[in-house]
């Protein structure tokens, strides 16, 4: 494998650890601010949470 | 990893034969059957809470009821109450009425027959005093008149000169 | 809860227990254990076409497996069934027929006689590879899991029509699970009218997946949903699902998202790139879906059984248990992620149904997305 694919693909997994770090903390912040809708943050943050995944499952099966 | 050498054309058919058949059989003897007593349940219970809901407002309805019943019937004795004393004020207004009235016609009688007594009395009371006048005056004059019928006719008259009223 | 602890608990006991057995065969071949490792982990992620269980290697150097050979079949200028047995594990050639086949690499290619193998330049096989419906260990693994979702829901089916309405039994643990997607998945996403419609695939797809991720933990060692196939086949389902029962809203939201807020001829130059990309989001949805099962899946047990396969290679009082601990830790993480991608899908799923099955406040779609 070329190294700069697989750079490249270290760099969108490094990008997608810092979206879903950034999606996990405004989730608890969010919850703290409103823990009467708890359910409902999770539920949004699953699923942003899981598309900015497949970003980065799609860059690691480019390598 | 190349996806498309790992990708199985015969584990694919299999899948999804065996998925579809495994869907259309858990729809027809789990899912739907169980949604479906799940969903009855649910609605149980709703209908429940409704009636028990129901039978409380028409506790409250009932108990509002009783309260205007209560007030009604305090209503009413009272009115009784007062219809009672009104009466026996009545009654006992009428009885004193009676009472004067019959002691006034008492009275009434009692006058007329004292005025009938009085005048018997009077007319006895002549006769005796005439009688006595008569004795006495026989007393006194049987010696000096020899003729006694001459002296009652003159006693007599001398007697109705002297009205006693 | 106090049952799913236990239960899961269990579970991931036998499953490192399992994984011990496997590193056994280790014992013999001291030299290249890295790359027997590898080899091995290679193996586990593909699919098999012998159900077996773990395997050892003699003092004599002969590899014995122990487990159950199940039948191929081939669609070659004919149908070919034969058991797996006749490959021993890849070190003979099958003959059916007057035809050889050889398995290479967990594949099954047409060969000659000799079983020579021809390679590109590349070092990919270049021989013929029939059109191949056996009935590998993943699809017995589905016929098992199947047949598990069957009597276990029938019989929780069966027991609300006998105890008036309420669940008895074991099954009785997946009721509140059923209502929950009842409740926060399907109604929530899809809506409170044409939610019954869906709630069967939804159902089976989220128990399906959740109990073939959970089987991937346990010592039978499969790899089910970590499968390409399986993942794609779940995913074109929900795919036909969502555009089959499209209503006429959803399509005119992918054809004429702007609707009535401007004149046609200004529409024209949007939608020139607006229509394309909205049509891509049609299959990108699905594609997302079967990548993110298969990729979680995989990466888990190449995860996992690489730490385990770390115990064997470090064999130090530091090293080993160390690893022990990492793979512990790891289970554990795959035990939620079972869940919680069986969860996801079920989630995307009805995400999709309930772009399908929206039918007014079309403004208000627009802008949630």
């Amino acid at each position: 494998m070329e190294i700069p694919v697989m750079v490249g693909a270290g760099l969108v997994v490094i990008g997608v650890g810092i979206g879903i770090g950034k999606i996990g903390g405004s989730a608890m912040e969010a919850i703290a601010r409103q823990p009467e809708s708890y359910g409902k943050i999770q539920t949004a943050m699953l699923i942003a949470a899981a598309l900015i995944e497949g970003i980065g499952f799609a860059a690691l099966f480019a390598v | 990893m190349n996806l498309l050498e790992d990708f199985s054309i015969g584990l694919f058919f299999w899948q999804t034969l065996l998925f579809v058949f495994l869907l259309l059989l858990l729809k027809k003897y789990a899912w739907k059957p169980m949604l479906t007593a799940v969903n009855d349940r649910e609605e149980g219970i709703r209908n429940a809470l409704d009636s028990a809901e129901k039978a409380k407002l028409e506790m409250q309805n009932l108990q509002a009821d009783n309260q205007k019943l209560l007030k009604e019937a305090r209503a009413e004795r009272e009115s009784m109450l007062k219809e009672a004393r009104e009466i026996k004020n009545k009654m006992i207004e009428d009885a004193k009425d009676q009472a004067k009235e019959e002691a006034n016609k008492l009275v009434v009688q009692a006058q007329a027959s004292i005025q009938s007594e009085k005048k018997a009395a009077i007319a006895e009371l002549k006769s005796q005093v005439a009688n006595l006048s008569i004795e006495i005056a026989e007393k006194v004059v049987r010696e000096e008149l020899s003729n006694k019928d001459k002296q009652i006719k003159l006693v007599e008259s001398m007697l109705g000169e002297a009205t006693l009223n | 809860m106090q049952r799913k602890i236990t239960v899961k608990t269990i579970t991931l006991l036998l499953c490192l227990v399992s994984f011990v057995s496997f590193g056994k065969n280790d014992d013999a071949a001291k030299g290249d254990k890295k790359s027997e490792i590898k080899e091995y982990i290679q193996h586990h992620l593909k699919d098999s076409y012998d159900f077996s269980l773990f395997s050892y290697t003699t003092d004599s150097g002969e590899h014995k497996y122990i487990g159950a050979p199940l039948p191929v079949i081939l669609w070659d200028n004919g149908l070919k069934v034969f058991s797996s047995s006749n490959f021993h594990h890849g070190e003979t050639l099958a003959e059916v027929d007057g035809d050889y086949y050889k398995l290479y690499h967990s594949k099954i290619y047409k060969t000659d006689a000799q079983g020579t193998i021809n390679y590109d330049e590349d070092h990919h096989p270049t021989n013929v590879k029939p059109l191949d419906f056996s009935i590998t260990k993943s699809v017995v693994m589905i016929i098992i899991t199947g047949l598990l979702m069957f009597f276990l829901f029938r019989g929780l089916a069966k027991s609300y029509a006998t105890n008036g309405g309420i669940a008895k039994g074991f099954g009785r643990f997946f009721e509140p699970i059923v209502l929950y997607i009842r409740d926060d998945i399907a109604i929530p996403n899809i809506g409170e009218k044409k939610y019954m419609k869906y709630m069967p695939f939804l159902l089976t797809v989220f128990f399906f997946i959740w109990f073939l991720n959970i089987f991937g933990l346990t010592p039978l060692g499969v790899n089910v949903t970590g499968n390409i196939a399986v993942t794609a086949s779940l995913a074109i389902l929900t795919f036909l699902l969502t555009n089959l029962t499209g209503t006429s809203d959803y399509w005119k939201h992918i054809f004429d998202p702007l609707g009535d807020s401007m004149p046609w001829y200004a529409k024209i130059p949007l939608y020139i790139i607006l229509i394309p990309i909205e049509v891509l989001g049609i299959f990108i949805k699905p594609f997302s879906l079967l990548i993110r099962l298969y990729a979680n899946m995989q990466a888990g047990h190449i995860v996992l059984m690489s730490l385990i396969g770390l115990m064997f290679i470090f064999k130090s009082w530091l090293g080993s248990p160390l690893s022990f601990g990492l793979a512990f830790a790891i289970s554990l993480i795959e035990i939620l992620v079972a869940l919680l991608q069986a969860y996801i899908f079920t989630m995307l799923s009805a995400l999709y149904f309930g772009f399908a099955a929206e039918e007014h406040d079309h403004s208000e779609e627009a802008h949630s997305h």
